[in-house]
């Protein structure tokens, strides 16, 4: 056997590659790599989604060819700014490398609070990440995408908050991806413990306008009475693919926030799974879409309740432009045992244009008696009025249009807690606008 | 390998939840009828051409069906979305066509004396009959009898069976036969048009509009048999009419299935009402394709309430095709024990201005199951097309189980399109109040059920919401306690 391992930058996603990959990660944990093996070998064996996957409906299945795209191993210096903001600890990658780092306090580092890179935590603390490295993995269609993240993986935060510790300033990183073809697989692992407090918020940027692959997993973990906010800002380049699963856990009377802003991206695929698994747990997750050009953005989304007096409201707010397209799919499931369950779902379209696609699946599946669950999808115009307002105070028809879309998101961004991330994200979201 | 003596007696199967304290016997009845022409078990293209054979059917009626069966035959079943106890159809034991051989019956006199002891059963009484403007009372695969009242007929209106209709007015029911649903939509409508048998076809003439309902019973009344009835109605410009099925069929302890293909073509400012009560045993799959077009100015309203069958899988849909044109869905599913009402809607837009409304309850009690499925679709290049939606879905005994699927695609941004469901129990205040009145739990409950679908019931021909209330209560009497 004398395969020569390149390194070459611009290796496809191909055995030989991944070979590489697992070779320079010797040191780390014998589970790790057996993870790895596994993931691997399971997305060589799954199949592409096909047309008749109820998982893949609507989307466009030719745009989701993974072929071409290369896993980068050298970091590049084209490395946007990360928004100035109070924060408590950063961590920024650029092509799956550690390019920028600040350090934690002493105070928290001596409450034991770990904000570390994948490889550096898996190296140190081996044994707690894999107490929640994919322990609810979500199954709703790109379970071959994750296996390629989990395969790949390298890149993507650790943070672990101990019992009791509260966190008022959010952790932040970013991910990076720069060159043509280059492709990123941030595994995001967060686990609050029961009474402890903290927010984690990624950015998700290309340093380029060349065509990209991302495919990110996120692993979230509430504790018992934890309280947990994840914030995911993902501005690819317009050429970019991606996928993202994010699956949230959330323990007796634990606290959950989760809100996705979606702006960049040829074809966006966004899975959110959470599981309201203690009495009384409460999960909101929010995501905001700015579609525009000819992207598409597809939602899936997944709230089961597996205990009893659990709730969770999910709004899903998507602005449409030209011939964009969205595809919102949510399915609420109550479990038997989940009697006092209140569940929502709300997944509301403006549509600004009159190419733009929009489509809604909003599902439930009850099998409790003694719950409230209602879900609601509206899709829609501008109202005339609002229009004309904004008209006859001299305001022209493209601002106007944005200041709606800002009142149209703001139910959304009102429920941050933070307002220095509530400017963060709006300003993000006007740059959107500035574009186009 | 178990011995022989355990294998010839099967454990008895224990109903879980029994309903207690009502004659479960009162709608079963079974006569034994002699069947001139029967098809046998199985279908194959002998089966289809000994049914086309029977019925003297042109050519291309046959080629039409053999055409159909390669469809039904290569199409795969879609449990990929669809609950996996369409498995558990046995195509090979299905019987296809049975028949007495006899004519579709004019007069009342001519029916046979054993069909109108069936009909007494059924609990219609003569008097009432006669007054229905017309019966078209099918007799397993025939329509055993058929009176079109003479005002009907003077108007121009055509009301006769499948065949006969096919046989004697080609020139007008050819053009449409197939062409809201065709033969490919799915392999049920594949099936249907394979091997089917029965049903009304019926043309109402311009500006011609029908005051009084008409109105068909369908019965199966053979084990192992499949009804496959096929009606087409078309109603011309500025016409009216308003149609009404019933079903009630007997108890047998192997699964049946209906599969009928309902096609509505409504001209340039037409209205067609639809009115479907259906209440099939708890033994028979109901799969079922009803589609409907509207023209410009025109109007198609679905009244679809299922109680009954195993299994039923129906989406009442309506294409709207031309401008101004409007399309209406509505929908009462009661799931008791060991049934899975799969129901919902299609509003396909397809002309600006179109307008659709959909309007779903579902009612599941103890073991049983509903669903409600929902396709709204409005493509590109329209302008001002509405679609409202409204699932509610109430849960009795925490073993039922309820779902929503809806899909709604919007193209454009001059649409207004909203989805609402929700999913609840009866309130214990409401039946503590009730009880506080001195009612017992059952008859609260029952009450208060009634009140969930009462503002459809209402929508209901009188005689129907009747029937229905009764129906629902006696639903509900067994579910409590």
């Amino acid at each position: 056997m004398t395969t020569t391992v390149s390194a070459s930058p611009f290796a496809g996603l191909d055995a030989e590659r991944f070979a590489t990959h697992l070779a320079q990660r010797s040191y780390l944990p014998a589970w790790w790599i057996a993870a790895k093996q596994e993931a691997w070998n399971e997305f060589t064996s799954l199949p592409m989604p096909s047309r008749t996957d109820e998982n893949w409906r609507f989307a466009n299945l030719s745009g989701i060819s993974l072929d071409h795209y290369a896993v980068p191993e050298e970091p590049s210096s084209r490395v946007p700014h990360l928004p100035n903001f109070p924060h408590a600890s950063e961590i920024i990658f650029s092509n799956r490398q550690v390019v920028g780092r600040t350090g934690l306090s002493q105070e928290l580092a001596d409450q034991g609070v770990i904000f570390a890179p994948l490889d550096e935590a898996l190296r140190d603390h081996g044994d707690l990440v894999r107490r929640y490295f994919q322990q609810h993995p979500v199954n709703l269609g790109g379970e071959k995408f994750i296996a390629l993240n989990v395969a790949f993986a390298a890149c993507g935060t650790f943070l672990y908050v101990p019992k009791g510790v509260k966190v008022d300033q959010p952790f932040v990183a970013q991910h990076t991806v720069t060159g043509e073809h280059q492709s990123v697989f941030p595994h995001t692992i967060v686990a609050i413990e029961d009474g402890a407090e903290a927010s984690l918020v990624e950015f998700f940027v290309s340093g380029d306008q060349a065509a990209h692959l991302a495919s990110g997993v996120n692993d979230l973990h509430a504790g018992q009475n934890a309280q947990l906010t994840y914030i995911g800002a993902q501005n690819w380049s317009p050429d970019t693919l991606s996928f993202q699963a994010n699956s949230i856990h959330a323990g007796r009377d634990a606290q959950v926030q989760c809100l996705n802003v979606h702006l960049g991206g040829r074809q966006a695929r966004h899975e959110s799974h959470s599981r309201l698994a203690g009495p009384g747990a409460h999960c909101d997750m929010l995501a905001l879409t700015v579609a525009n050009g000819a992207q598409e953005f597809d939602q899936r989304t997944l709230q089961t309740h597996q205990a009893p007096h659990t709730t969770s409201d999910l709004l899903y707010k998507n602005a449409l432009m030209d011939t964009a397209k969205t595809i919102f799919s949510g399915l609420i499931v109550v479990d038997p045992e989940a009697q006092h369950t209140d569940a929502y779902q709300t997944n509301r379209n403006l549509l600004l244009s009159d190419k733009a696609e929009a489509n809604s699946l909003p599902g439930l599946e009850i099998q409790a008696n003694d719950v409230k669950c209602s879900h609601g999808s509206t899709s829609g115009r501008v109202p005339a009025e609002q229009e004309f307002y904004l008209q006859s105070r001299g305001i022209d028809p493209a601002k106007a249009h944005e200041l709606i879309v800002f009142g149209f998101f703001e139910e959304v961004l009102a429920k941050l807690a933070n307002e220095h991330l509530h400017a963060v994200l709006s300003e993000l979201i006007k740059s959107k606008f500035k574009q186009s | 390998m178990k011995p022989l003596s355990e294998l010839a007696s099967p454990p008895t199967p224990v109903l879980e939840n029994p309903a207690e304290g009502i004659d479960q016997s009162a709608g079963n009845f079974n006569y034994d009828v002699k069947y001139e022409f029967d098809a046998g078990a199985g279908l194959n293209e002998t089966t289809v051409r000994y049914i086309s054979g029977v019925k003297k059917e042109e050519d291309w009626i046959l080629e039409f069906r053999l055409k159909a069966l390669k469809v039904f035959q290569d199409k795969p079943m879609p449990t990929h979305w669809a609950t996996k106890d369409l498995d558990n159809i046995d195509f090979d034991k299905i019987r296809y066509y049975l028949s007495q051989g006899q004519k579709p019956k004019r007069t009342w006199d001519e029916v046979p004396d054993d069909i109108k002891k069936t009909f007494e059963r059924l609990g219609i009484p003569e008097q009432e009959r006669k007054f229905l403007a017309g019966v078209e009372a099918q007799f397993d695969s025939e329509a055993a009898y058929s009176n079109v009242k003479e005002i009907v007929a003077k108007q121009g209106v055509i009301f006769m069976g499948s065949t006969e209709a096919l046989r004697e007015h080609p020139e007008i029911f050819r053009k449409w036969f197939g062409k809201v649903i065709p033969t490919s939509d799915n392999k049920f409508s594949a099936l249907n048009s394979a091997v089917f048998s029965g049903g009304s076809f019926i043309y109402v003439p311009p500006g011609v509009k029908v005051s009084q309902p008409l109105q068909a019973y369908f019965r199966i009344n053979a084990e192992n048999f499949g009804q496959f009835e096929r009606t087409l109605i078309i109603v011309d410009e500025g016409a009216e009419v308003t149609y009404m099925e019933g079903c009630t069929a007997p108890k047998f302890s192997t699964a049946t299935l209906h599969s009928a293909v309902v096609e509505l073509v409504a001209m340039k400012n037409a209205k067609i009402q639809y009115i479907t009560v259906q209440n099939w045993a708890a033994n028979v799959y109901n799969l079922v394709t009803k589609r409907g077009i509207a023209h410009e100015g025109a109007e198609i309203k679905w009244i679809d309430c299922n109680i009954g069958s195993r299994l039923t899988m129906k989406y009442p849909g309506v294409v709207l095709k031309g401008k101004g044109a409007r399309g209406e869905v509505i929908s009462i599913a009661l799931a008791n024990d060991g049934q899975h009402q799969d129901t919902g809607a299609k509003m396909i837009h397809a002309a600006d201005n179109t307008t659709s409304t959909i309007v779903a309850k579902s009612i599941s009690v103890g073991q049983g199951r509903s669903t409600y499925r929902g396709v709204v679709h409005i493509p590109k290049h329209l302008k001002g097309c509405k679609n409202n939606t409204e699932c509610d879905a109430l849960l009795i005994n925490s073993n039922s189980r309820t779902d929503t699927y809806p899909a709604i695609t919007v193209r454009g941004d001059d649409h207004a399109v909203q989805h609402e469901a929700s999913v609840s129990k009866v309130s214990e205040e409401m039946i503590f109040y009730m009880q506080q009145r001195g009612l017992s739990e059952a008859q609260a409950m029952s009450l208060a059920v009634n009140g969930f679908v009462n503002d459809l019931v209402r929508q209901f021909p009188m005689e129907y919401s009747v029937e229905l209330k009764r129906l629902i209560e006696l639903e509900m009497e067994g579910s409590v306690g």
